[in-house]
């Protein structure tokens, strides 16, 4: 039983790794907040599983949360701001599709060395789980790295936040006070990111980032 | 009944957030929020004298974090004042509508509450709580102006923040795992106190690791480079008082932070020693800060840049370690964080009077504006370290204790110190000595905090009293 349990969340947190690397390649906006979407969903699974792997019925409020805030509202909000700003179009990446893809795979294996490593003694559900988070927060830095889009550093953005929440999840007992936490910063977060994406707007007609670079560093 | 002052730090500014999140009309605002802020810093004081309560498992003010309290609140106070009668000119000339005061009025007392709180929790996910809610308050304070080099600012700094902030609640996390087969599941093995107490028994390789995460993402907030994009361009286009308080205060807390980490580092024998990592990271800092200075042409990214020299020495000294530069260090932060407000309080005057920030439009300010201009004189003195101001005193510690430790260390200690010296008194002297440009009038900020800091950080340099002295020795044997 106990290797069927430890089987599932192994398979749940691999695939939440496996939909980063989708959120890697996708160049339109909307398949973008698709797979967000679903990444969002992944996780809700996951952490829901961890949640009855360790008889941990306050994980299921942070399943829940996940399933309805990140899988459903903000792909919904997203997706109806970019309809009215008219911006549904490619998105600009900074580097290829295929260089971005081999430096996700070199960063899984350097997050697999790291933690495997240094949590020999853990408990194996917490460790493998811990090494996925860390792929997946890394996976998230990269997207944000790599894309000029504000939406979609957004998005990168909130894929690393899943990661972590994985990440929270994963450890056994971690009191409470952390997942409304990471909950609600992303709340705040999106807040933020949605007064900005409005101020960015009402200024300068886009949301390109590229159109905010040109006062890098020194003004004359 | 004993007065609790810890819960009323916290729940001081925390009203006034609401109450003047409520309160329309600027002017009485302005009043609300230095009130509130001195009533905090009162209150902040009465914790030397009415003792202080047990630590709990969300508080906890021991030696350490009383000095930073009183420090942040003190600052916070000064700053409030500065800032009453700094946004008068800048509604006068629209830059700023009284419903974006309100807001900024709440977002200062909410900024306020976050950092007291990060300062007095006792519980490490409570800490990155409140270093997160500071952030996002900070960031809206910067893209307050709205204008497209604020918005810039504001979304470099939000995005670069929150990337620290993750990468410190990994890092809390690994902590926590590290701690909960020892002390057991649940809320205790998120408290401080008893981390520390347990420090030996935790595995030392998941320390390690979280240690990396924390230095990365607190790191960001101190401004260490190379995690330092964000930091001059929310000084340069926030408001002035907004770049006081990220200067003299939240670099501060978030340097705060990752000492209550290194002290549990410090306690675990077999975990990597945390001393060389910061010392590191503080040495590229300083020189990289030092060679940045001699190209700024902005005011206020200037002295950006040199807080980030200075949060350098300040992370040099604590990675030393040691009674001596732990000591040194500290007094270092204390004599900055003083110094570096006040230059923020005559720049924001001198750029209303200028109506710019360019230093080539700037010229011969001691002429036309005496008070300003020699108070920014001896406010770059002090910060460039010249005796007999406090900041000689510090690094003058800094760099003996380092001599007599690591000598090879303190040479480029040294040459950073001075790089930096010398680019600040060329661009002091284009500012305060050349010929007299751009216009000249009465400035309308009020020049009292900034001749109060600048007071304190001129007696701090002439004579430390004891007890102070005593406080710090204590906090420096703390630290380890």
């Amino acid at each position: 039983m106990h290797s069927f349990v430890f089987d599932v969340a192994h398979l749940l947190a691999g695939s939440l790794v496996l939909v980063s690397f989708m959120l890697l390649y996708q160049d339109r906006l909307y398949a973008l907040l698709n797979v967000y979407a679903l990444h969002a969903f992944v996780l809700a699974l996951s952490v829901a599983w961890q949640a009855y792997a360790q008889d941990a019925p306050h994980l299921y409020a942070t399943a829940a949360i996940a399933l309805i805030f990140k899988a459903i509202i903000i792909p919904v909000v997203l997706h109806r701001m970019i309809v009215r700003l008219g911006i549904h179009r490619e998105i600009e990446t900074v580097v290829g599709i295929g260089p971005t893809m081999l430096i996700g795979m070199s960063l899984v294996a350097l997050s697999m060395v790291v933690m495997l490593r240094v949590t020999a003694e853990a408990d194996p559900l917490a460790r493998e789980d811990l090494a996925f988070a860390l792929s997946v927060v890394l996976l998230g830095l990269l997207m944000m790295v790599t894309r000029r889009n504000a939406v979609s550093q957004v998005v990168g953005f909130m894929s690393l936040e899943n990661g972590l929440v994985l990440a929270a999840a994963g450890a056994r007992g971690m009191p409470l006070v952390v997942e409304i936490s990471v909950a609600f910063s992303i709340l705040i977060a999106f807040i933020v990111i949605g007064i900005f994406l409005f101020r960015i707007r009402e200024r300068f007609d886009t949301v390109d980032i590229h159109a905010l670079d040109r006062v890098r560093g020194e003004r004359l | 009944m004993t007065f609790d002052a810890v819960t009323a730090v916290l729940a001081i500014p925390l009203t006034a957030a609401l109450v003047l999140a409520l309160l329309p009309g600027y002017r009485l605002s302005a009043y609300i929020n230095v009130g509130a802020a001195l009533l905090t810093f009162l209150t902040a004081l009465s914790l030397f004298y009415f003792g202080r309560p047990q630590a709990g498992p969300y508080l906890l003010v021991d030696d350490l974090n009383n000095v930073f309290i009183v420090l942040t609140t003190f600052v916070g106070f000064t700053t409030s004042v500065f800032s009453a009668s700094y946004i008068g000119h800048e509604l006068e000339t629209g830059r700023l509508t009284p419903a974006v005061l309100r807001f900024y009025h709440a977002m200062y007392q909410l900024l306020m509450f976050a950092m007291n709180l990060a300062l007095v929790t006792n519980n490490i996910g409570v800490m990155w709580v409140a270093i997160e809610l500071a952030t996002l308050t900070t960031v809206l304070m910067v893209g307050i102006y709205r204008t497209h080099e604020a918005l810039e600012a504001a979304w470099k700094y939000f995005i670069l923040g929150s990337v620290g902030i993750a990468f410190a609640l990994f890092g809390t996390i690994l902590v926590y795992l590290a701690a909960e087969p020892v002390i057991g599941q649940g809320l205790d093995s998120m408290v401080w106190t008893n981390l520390v107490d347990h420090a030996g028994a935790l595995e030392p390789a998941l320390l390690n690791v979280a240690f990396v995460f924390l230095l990365l993402g607190y790191g960001t907030k101190v401004g260490l480079v190379p995690l330092h994009a964000w930091l001059p361009d929310a000084h340069a286009e926030g408001p002035t008082p907004i770049s006081a308080v990220l200067s003299g205060l939240l670099l501060n807390v978030a340097l705060y932070a990752l000492l209550r980490f290194k002290m549990l580092l410090a306690a675990n024998p077999a975990a990597l020693a945390p001393g060389p990592l910061m010392i590191s990271m503080g040495l590229v800092s300083l020189l990289f800060a030092a060679f940045m200075l001699y190209r700024r042409r902005d005011i206020k990214r200037l002295f950006a840049y040199s807080s980030i020299e200075h949060m350098g020495i300040v992370a040099f000294a604590f990675g030393m370690g040691g009674p001596l530069a732990n000591f040194a260090g500290l007094l270092h932060m204390t004599m900055h964080s003083l110094t570096k407000s006040a230059i923020f309080f005559a720049v924001g005057d001198i750029a209303q009077v200028k109506g710019t920030q360019t230093i080539a439009d700037m010229g011969g300010l001691t002429e036309t504006n005496p008070v300003l201009g020699w108070g920014l004189v001896t406010g770059v003195a002090a910060i460039a370290g010249l005796p007999p101001l406090g900041i000689f005193m510090s690094e003058f510690l800094v760099v003996s204790s380092t001599f007599a430790r690591q000598p090879l260390l303190a040479l480029p200690l040294v040459l950073g110190l001075l790089i930096g010296v010398g680019a600040l008194f060329l661009r002091l002297n284009s500012i305060a000595f050349d010929e007299p440009r751009g216009p000249a009038f009465k400035a309308k900020g009020s020049y009292a905090p900034m001749v109060a800091h600048l007071g304190l950080v001129l007696t701090a340099g002439v004579y430390l009293p004891g007890p102070l002295v005593a406080w710090f020795q204590n906090v420096a044997k703390l630290l380890g």
